[in-house]
């Protein structure tokens, strides 16, 4: 290849490095995309092998901050299923404990030249952080109550697998919307593929400021092709905070029972669910729980998530049906 | 009498040749010439022989009274890595000051008058602009006991601010007021009801709902405003109300002051120019106390800073370490800084935009301040000492492109173009800043 001489001096353009930061960021065909890879992913485990070479010789790093079961597990698996090298480094016995800033830790994991960072961690904006100092690809496994993108995606493949159809949906999301970062971006992300919302529950627990439809009456729910029940967070129930007087009192007014629920509404919840509080053990496992069906959307939506940003795109998606057929 | 303090410097002899003088109180707006001899003004004319001095050609360029910053933190005592009176106020000359008042909440706050007497002196070695102090309403700011105050202002103390933090108890701030009114000294505060801020990092509006970030809603500041001004009139004293932010809390003001209160106020420029939308970036170095607010509290700040509801802006210049800026939004400390930007970032947002004439944002920047804490006011005129300030309108800059005077960078302006820039400042009759 003959190249001119000015090419040579010029630093190479840096390729806009891609980051999964909020849902605010992706548009419509981004969403489908990834719905899109994610069932070609979900039907790869199906197969007796479960484990595909398509990110051999990269290197995912999972940063934890937070407690997590679900999102920790199943960003882990997808790189592996993805045949990617994983790394997983935990708040809790790591230098954060020694004092270590998130900036420092951040640069330190940076040296090791992963190709994804995945980000859990309690206040909003961390993710940018590690975008900023680190030359990774950034996925935000859940910042305080800002973001938790995957889990609007994976939400998203549930609907439309159980439903089989995305737009025209109505989804009522309860409880408690003020500190959940699922449903910021559930929000965002049912406003892009046309899913109507409606937030339920107590009024100090609701913003006021978010342009959708909320009410205090749980008898809202029946209007609903889907109920989203959100988790009560305990931690933030403490005494004199009063934004409900009890659980008990929540639960008696806003607690998903097989009396509130229609015949042929389906529930949804991110987990972990606190059987009792927002949610009946009945409804839980009743056949109307899409519970389980979320988990398992999460690993194909989390291996479509890492495919996208390193494979890249639109193009990557082709690729990856070419492989398919040979 | 309350003082400033100033590093001692010999006066200027300097000619400023063809500007556009604009001194808003003297009703002056015209091509002149002035000399200085010795640190004053001496003579104002269409034509002034250069008698020996240095001539500054000025053609094109505004020459206006210097000026006047009545919320900075200069963080002394306590943290010298932030911010000295030396850095600062060299940040101050920079934006064009002549002269600025320091807020008690240092480490350990302005609470004595020993501390007062080291900060003073400390002021008259390094200080490059005159420099005041505000003392503490409370000792230690904790809003328990109120400080000596009568023998802090004999020490110099400007006014009394508890700066930082609300004095949360009606009873002590009542108290504060009755005892204040002998020394002469007016109280500033700060408004924010701490039961609903609580532990809000933002403005609670939309931004906050959607970005998930505990929001500060505009009653916290409003409910303190109405109580506060309820107080003024009932006790019949002055008081001047810091870095006001809300829209309700403006028509409270403008309320009281036409029944009579005598009641000030001061605004930011990062609160005239930005609204909670900036805030979507997650920018620690957009987070500020009081937050940025909505478009509609933003356009009501304008309109007070117009019609002189509100009297002065103030930069509430608040210097932070690069490292603890550097972590998550919801991480960060409070603050901004603003010295070194305030005129450009008003003359760009305010100004050219039409939405204040630049007579008004130059009276408010100057005349105002001074006029709220009984300071001298900066004046163009023959007699007076020289505190001006050389602005070259036509320049425009890009933040943080120089390195910053300040010994921090937390700019809510790092990257932005600006229009208008500072090309020499007069302080107390030298020349403390030339670009």
């Amino acid at each position: 290849m003959i190249r001119l001489v000015g090419d040579d001096l010029r630093p190479p353009a840096p390729a806009a490095r891609r980051h999964l930061l909020s849902v605010a960021d992706l548009t419509r065909d981004d969403v489908e995309r990834l719905l899109g890879t994610a069932r070609t992913f979900a039907a790869s485990l199906e197969r007796r092998v479960k484990k595909l070479p398509t990110l051999r010789g990269h290197l995912v790093v999972n940063l934890f901050y937070e407690a997590s079961t679900r999102t920790a597990s199943s960003f882990e698996l997808a790189a592996k299923r993805l045949s990617a090298d994983t790394l997983t480094v935990k708040s809790a016995g790591s230098s954060v404990d020694k004092g270590e800033s998130l900036k420092d830790t951040a640069l330190t994991l940076g040296a090791y030249d992963p190709d994804v960072i995945v980000i859990r961690h309690p206040q909003a904006g961390a993710p940018q952080l590690v975008a900023r100092v680190t030359q990774a690809h950034v996925v935000n496994a859940g910042d305080g109550k800002h973001q938790h993108p995957t889990q609007a995606l994976l939400d998203l493949y549930t609907l439309r697998a159980a439903l089989g159809r995305l737009e025209g949906l109505h989804v009522a999301i309860v409880g408690d919307v003020l500190h959940s970062r699922v449903a910021r971006s559930l929000l965002q992300a049912f406003a892009l593929v046309g899913v109507r919302s409606t937030l339920v529950g107590p009024p100090a627990l609701l913003p006021r400021e978010l342009p959708v439809e909320a009410t205090s009456e749980i008898e809202a729910i029946r209007d609903a092709d889907v109920v989203y029940v959100l988790r009560m967070q305990r931690e933030r129930m403490a005494a004199g905070e009063n934004f409900v007087p009890s659980l008990r009192e929540y639960a008696a007014r806003w607690q998903i029972t097989p009396e509130r629920l229609r015949p042929g509404q389906r529930v949804m919840h991110p987990g972990p669910i606190n059987r009792g509080v927002e949610i009946d053990p009945r409804v839980a496992d009743s056949p109307a729980s899409l519970i389980v069906a979320q988990v398992r959307a999460g690993l194909a939506v989390r291996m479509a998530v890492l495919y996208d940003l390193l494979a890249g795109g639109p193009v990557a998606v082709e690729t990856l049906a070419a492989a398919e057929v040979a | 009498m309350a003082a400033l303090w100033q590093k001692a410097r010999a006066g200027a002899d300097l000619v400023i040749r063809g500007a556009r003088v604009v001194d808003p109180v003297e009703a002056v707006d015209a091509r002149l010439s002035l000399r200085i001899d010795g640190g004053r003004i001496v003579e104002l004319a269409e034509r002034v022989g250069a008698n020996g001095h240095r001539v500054v050609e000025a053609a094109g360029l505004v020459l206006a009274p210097a000026f006047v910053d009545p919320h900075v933190h200069l963080r002394t005592p306590g943290r010298p890595d932030e911010e000295t009176i030396a850095s600062g106020t060299a940040a101050a000359a920079a934006g064009g000051y002549c002269a600025i008042l320091a807020m008690p909440n240092t480490d350990p706050a302005v609470d004595s008058a020993p501390i007062l007497r080291a900060l003073a002196e400390a002021a008259q070695r390094e200080a490059e602009v005159a420099t005041g102090f505000l003392a503490a309403i409370t000792r230690g700011q904790r809003g328990e006991e109120l400080t000596e105050m009568a023998e802090l202002a004999a020490g110099g103390a400007v006014g009394f601010s508890d700066d930082g933090v609300p004095v949360a108890s009606a009873g002590l701030l009542r108290r504060a007021l009755q005892y204040a009114s002998t020394t002469g000294r007016r109280l500033a505060l700060h408004c924010e009801e701490p039961t609903l801020s609580r532990d809000g990092q933002v403005h609670e509006g939309r931004v906050a709902a959607e970005l998930g970030l505990a929001g500060q809603p505009s009653v916290a500041e409003a409910a303190m405003v109405a109580r506060d001004l309820a107080l003024a009139r009932y006790e019949e004293q002055p008081l001047h109300l810091l870095h006001l932010s809300a829209r309700e809390s403006v028509e409270l003001l403008a309320r009281a002051r036409a029944d009579g209160v005598r009641a000030t106020a001061e605004v930011t420029p990062h609160h005239l120019v930005l609204t909670e939308e900036a805030v979507r970036s997650l920018d620690p170095n957009l987070k500020m106390n009081p937050p940025l607010r909505g478009a509609r509290d933003r356009a009501a700040l304008v309109e007070a800073l117009r019609d002189g509801t509100v009297e002065c802006v103030a930069t509430d210049h608040a210097p932070h370490a690069a490292h603890e800026k550097d972590v998550p939004f919801e991480a960060a400390p409070f603050g901004v800084t603003g010295l070194e930007t305030a005129f450009a970032a008003l003359y760009t947002h305010l100004v050219e935009p039409g939405l204040v004439p630049l007579e008004t944002l130059l009276e408010r920047m100057s005349a105002g301040p001074a006029r709220v804490f009984g300071l001298e006011r900066p004046r163009i005129a023959v007699g007076a000492t020289a505190n001006l300030v050389l602005l070259d309108l036509e320049r425009e800059w890009t933040v943080g492109e120089r390195p910053f005077r300040s010994r921090s960078a937390n700019s809510w302006l790092t990257g932005a173009t600006l229009r208008g820039d500072v090309r020499l400042t007069v302080a107390g009759g030298a020349v403390v800043h030339e670009a």
